[in-house]
């Protein structure tokens, strides 16, 4: 038997031995978050696309995580369902303890770092983008950890299309003193060019806030939009190209 | 069904250029602090130097998370270490530990670029240099990261080493001053920054000295 046979079939390396997440099946667009005066705001769309298909409508992506943090989800739907059982084992058994010490903001975007980059370590990583923000003794937190366990901190963040299109007007326009109405203003700014320019966004949304006293996820709404525009209408106009 | 997404990959390069200098009695060690993967700017205040020990600093650019576990790691051990010697890493101990480190990991390397800058337990200014899988040299200065290509040229112009072949070994530390190399490190961020898309937004110095360590900021551009 030669050498190439046998490595076909070595377990190690059947395909059907160990199922991995090789690419992603149903996925939720970018999520967008930042420090406000009183703590964090976050907020995403709740479309859940399956490749090109619009397949879900209606998932929440921005979720409480124990007393005081909250995350939020773009990348594979299925993945992000498991890291919430991750994290109610692990706030449980924190819990179990009954000393008075929960885990804060920091401890979990911590723990996430580590399950983020150990799964990429297998080769069987957990295909998200993962934002968490959140408030716990007068400090405001909010992080990101990637689907290969790149992590930061930063007073606003986003993911996917939202880097390239949400996080240039956050440079230009965040403060760290924005009121709650002013940032829900901002992000709604941001969600909007989204909503135009990104092709899986969608017009049902939801917001997050969390603060000193506690997580509040607005019910879903929609923002008003305008397709009126001159350059959406006939968007070739004055672009002759080369041809 | 065609496939639609990329392939994924368990790297990245999240650039940055770390620079160290060793003189007669300090070492400065310094880095730009932006991050970002691809043409994306992920956060423009990412520290990427990590302080070892009491006289060992490093800086590395790379991959962010091997970099991150690298240093936990780092940590870890150091710790170990001065239980069981109730002492301080010498910057040559760590040196020779982190080549351990990173060649432990031959096979799945840890994508970090890194420079080792510190005091020797003469008191003088050591730099160590090393690749991905843990070939390090000692040397009187260094550049490692997305700048490199930039930075390392104009100190060998600058700062004129004397060849390693030379018998009997000379001496390879910088005959600068301290505030003179602090100075250099400025100049040659600066002028990375003008032509290095990766390297930015603000550089952090760090300056190890009989006195202990010092840390300083400045502004690079942003764009």
């Amino acid at each position: 038997m030669s050498e190439s046979n046998r490595a076909k079939q070595s377990p190690l390396i059947s395909e059907a031995a160990s199922e991995r997440t090789q690419y992603p099946y149903v996925t939720g667009t970018s999520v967008v978050a930042l420090k406000y005066k009183d703590g964090i705001l976050m907020a995403s769309d709740m479309g859940g696309s399956y490749g090109s298909t619009l397949r879900y409508k209606s998932v929440e992506r921005i979720k409480p995580i124990g007393k005081h943090s909250l995350l939020g989800a773009s990348g594979e739907i299925s993945d992000f369902q498991e890291i919430l059982r991750f994290l109610d084992e692990l706030i449980l058994y924190d819990n179990m303890w009954d000393d008075g010490n929960s885990l804060g903001p920091k401890e979990v975007h911590n723990y996430l770092t580590r399950v983020m980059y150990n799964r990429r370590n297998k080769f069987d990583p957990l295909w998200n983008s993962l934002i968490l923000g959140g408030v716990k003794n007068g400090q405001k937190y909010l992080g990101m950890v990637s689907m290969i366990g790149v992590n930061f901190e930063d007073n606003h963040v986003a993911t996917g299309f939202g880097n390239h299109l949400a996080r240039p007007i956050l440079r230009d326009e965040w403060h760290e003193n924005l009121s709650f109405e002013d940032g829900v203003k901002l992000l709604e700014k941001c969600m909007r060019v989204l909503l135009y320019r990104d092709r899986s966004a969608v017009n049902k949304f939801q917001v997050a806030k969390i603060t000193e006293e506690g997580v509040t996820i607005s019910q879903p709404y929609s923002l008003k939009t305008f397709w009126g525009f001159s350059s959406f209408q006939n968007p070739t106009v004055g672009a002759e190209g080369s041809w | 069904m065609t496939k639609q997404q990329a392939n994924w990959s368990p790297y990245d390069n999240n650039g940055g250029s770390c620079v160290a200098i060793a003189g007669a009695d300090y070492c400065v060690v310094a880095a730009d602090t932006r991050m970002s993967t691809g043409y994306n700017i992920l956060t423009r205040d990412y520290s990427k130097i990590c302080k070892l020990a009491d006289k060992a600093v490093m800086a590395s650019s790379g991959f962010q998370a091997d970099v991150k576990a690298l240093q936990k790691l780092l940590a870890a051990r150091h710790l170990i270490y001065q239980h069981q010697h109730n002492k301080q890493m010498s910057c040559p101990a760590m040196a020779q530990l982190l080549s351990n480190t990173l060649y432990y990991k031959r096979f799945f390397p840890y994508y970090s670029f890194n420079v080792l800058g510190g005091l020797d337990n003469e008191g003088k200014g050591c730099v160590f240099t090393y690749d991905a899988v843990g070939s390090y040299e000692r040397v009187g200065y260094s550049s490692q990261g997305s700048g490199s290509t930039l930075i390392m040229p104009f100190l060998d112009n600058q700062l004129k080493s004397p060849s390693p072949l030379l018998l009997p070994a000379q001496d390879a530390v910088t005959p600068l001053s301290e505030a003179e190399a602090v100075d250099l490190v400025k100049t040659v961020f600066a002028s990375a920054t003008e032509r290095d898309i990766y390297t930015g937004d603000k550089l952090e110095i760090v300056v190890l000295n009989a006195d202990g360590i010092r840390r300083e900021y400045m502004e690079l551009r942003k764009d």
